[in-house]
């Protein structure tokens, strides 16, 4: 038997890493990937605490997050080869639009 | 058997995220994340999750990322975009990490301890999920795929080439 | 400490039949076209003049190729380009391990299942480790750095993730009928009975789903009918920049695949290893005639009657092969997501329809 605690910890190392790889990468499609990190790493701890908790809410959730992370890969990557189709670009610092 | 399983799925994934931090090159980026997806693949079947495992593996490591591939295919940067020549979001994105991982464990701390890990034999069998799925989480459920076929029409409208400008 | 033995064992076992079959797929699918094309088929492979309607021809092939020159050019990315057939072999290869061979052996006082492991979720596993195996083609194609072999790659992905839908939405209206995702659970659901006489095999209860699931899976074996990203006419293909033994791989991996659909029908469409009115402890025919057999010769029917159902859906395939043209591209998207995923979506609708109104 495994202590969950090794999978909550595993959760947090990952989540930073996420973090850390989101702000030092700067083009948009390995940030995105930072970002889908990210998501795995509260997916696991979900997961852990459906198993802690003996219910499987946790699981549904975790199953709700990775059919949204589907649709969202589709559209941000969609916009993202948009932006390099306009822009010839996919530097995040280089898309300011936005700024006014 | 379970623990040495544990152990080396977990090295296997913080390494392969740290390869894709360092790595320059954005095919293997890709590549070390897929890896990555494999291995929490893994590490939800440890937790007794078989299903949400198979889910992982097929949509996480066999649809997602090979979209994502498919994008890094089309725009073929030879090199990825290089690191900042200003340091600082270096360190500052380490010391974001950093608090972050204080936060989490402050937070967590409390739950630490309590937890025990006495559950239910049949955790996971994808009869109980789909059951919860179509009762408690109906809504959520409908909604979801609304909000996919909302992705799938907004996606392939967002690429389509216009004839006309 | 026995157990690991055993398992070692039925790994050994599995790989052996799988590389072995498929390995001979290769001879049959010589002398299957050569019929079809009125010839005679490689028949000069021999040993000491002993041919042997060409049987040593597999072993020539491979010795041709394990020793012909193995280029990787300069211009490609090596490690991916190196990486990439053994990606696309290993996923195939790892599939072979949920499929149940036959039902459960007893030697000794103890219970063998014949199916290396039964995984909980074992369809999902095979589907999960097929959609896996995409990342060999993606790869080959991109880390040759060739525009063809990057179109084939490119075609590659978008194909097979297309038939991905048409293929899991097709085993939807199966996992219905029949309430489990594990391959022998399945496998044991079909030796049950409709009206006492017919059995209750996919092929009877799901026939939409049956063609949904065959149309797919050619699709997945991106052989003829479906061969776009290889198109030896028009891109050569992703695995143009590959020679020698990496070729050869790639070449292999298609026929594994045949092997698998072919082992993947047997189970969810056709039995598996049922045979009809078999049943532990011999033959219950329906018109109430019985023949008791000892338990040895049971499973060596039942081993048998998997092997001979697998055997005819591979040469069903290689006829499809060589029997039909290439589809264009757009038909090929077509057919995926105009007809086989709406085809499926109502297979499901009927099928739960069915199901709730028979209680």
């Amino acid at each position: 038997m495994i202590p969950l605690n090794y999978f909550l910890v595993l959760s947090i190392i990952l989540f930073a890493l996420g973090a850390i790889a989101f702000f030092v990468k700067r083009d948009l499609i390995t940030q995105f990937m930072a970002i889908e990190i990210m998501f795995n790493a509260a997916n696991l701890a979900f997961l852990a605490f459906a198993k802690s908790a003996g219910s499987l809410d946790g699981q549904i959730i975790v199953f709700f997050v990775i059919t949204v992370a589907a649709a969202e890969a589709a559209v941000g990557l969609a916009i993202i080869l948009l932006i390099f189709r306009q822009k010839k670009t996919i530097k995040s610092e280089d898309i300011k639009l936005m700024k006014g | 058997m379970a623990h040495f399983l544990f152990f080396l799925l977990a090295i296997i994934c913080i390494a392969s995220v740290l390869g894709m931090i360092i790595s320059k090159d954005q095919a293997y980026t890709a590549l070390f994340l897929i890896v990555a997806f494999v291995c929490m693949g893994g590490l939800f079947g440890l937790l007794e999750a078989p299903f949400i495992a198979a889910v992982q593996i097929i949509i996480y490591a066999g649809a997602i990322m090979i979209l994502f591939i498919f994008v890094v295919m089309m725009i073929n940067l030879r090199k990825g975009v290089g690191p900042e020549k200003k340091k600082w979001t270096m360190y500052f994105a380490v010391v974001i990490a950093a608090v972050l991982v204080v936060e989490l464990v402050l937070t967590l701390k409390g739950t630490l301890e309590p937890i025990s890990s006495a559950a239910l034999e049949s955790l996971g069998s994808p009869t109980d999920l789909g059951r919860l799925l179509f009762t408690k989480y109906l809504y959520p459920f409908e909604i979801t795929s609304i909000l996919i076929i909302a992705a799938l029409v907004g996606a392939i409208v967002l690429v389509k080439k216009r004839d006309k400008e | 400490m026995s157990e690991w033995i055993i398992i070692l064992i039925k790994i050994i076992c599995a790989l052996v039949w799988f590389l072995v079959i498929a390995l001979y797929l290769t001879w049959v699918e010589r002398k299957e076209s050569a019929v079809i094309q009125d010839r005679i088929g490689a028949n000069r492979a021999n040993i000491w003049k002993f041919r042997a309607i060409g049987l040593f021809q597999p072993f020539a092939d491979a010795i041709k190729m394990i020793f012909k020159e193995d280029f990787t050019p300069k211009f490609s990315r090596k490690f991916l380009h190196n990486l990439a057939p053994f990606i696309s072999f290993f996923f195939v290869a790892v599939t072979i391990s949920a499929i149940p061979f036959g039902d459960v052996l007893r030697i000794g006082g103890r219970e063998i299942k014949l199916q290396v492991v039964d995984f909980n979720v074992s369809l999902l596993f095979v589907m999960a480790m097929l959609s896996l195996g995409i990342f060999g083609i993606i790869l080959a194609g991109w880390s040759s750095n060739n525009r063809y072999t990057l179109l084939g790659g490119m075609r590659g992905a978008a194909q097979l993730i297309s038939y991905e839908v048409a293929l899991g939405l097709s085993l939807i209206g199966l996992i219905l009928v029949y309430p489990s995702l594990k391959l022998s659970a399945i496998v044991h659901y079909q030796g049950e009975m409709l009206w006492g006489w017919l059995p209750k095999w996919g092929v009877f209860l799901q026939p939409l789903g049956l063609l949904i699931f065959f149309f797919a899976a050619l699709a997945e074996t991106k052989r003829v009918p479906f061969d776009l990203p290889e198109g030896e006419n028009e891109i050569v293909g992703f695995f143009t920049e590959y020679s020698g033994l990496k070729w050869g791989l790639f070449m292999f991996t298609d026929f594994m695949e045949v092997l698998i659909v072919a082992c993947l029908l047997t189970t969810l469409f056709f039995g598996g290893w049922q045979v009809p009115w078999l049943y532990a402890d011999g033959f219950h025919f329906p018109w109430g005639g019985e023949w008791l057999l000892p338990h040895g010769i049971v499973v060596a029917f039942q081993v048998l009657a998997f092997n001979l159902k697998v055997f005819f859906f591979c040469w069903l395939q290689i006829l499809i092969r060589w029997t039909y043209p290439r589809f264009r591209y757009d038909q090929v998207m077509d057919l995926g997501w105009k007809l086989l995923v709406p085809l499926s979506l109502v297979n499901i609708a009927g099928t739960a329809i069915l199901l709730s109104l028979i209680g």
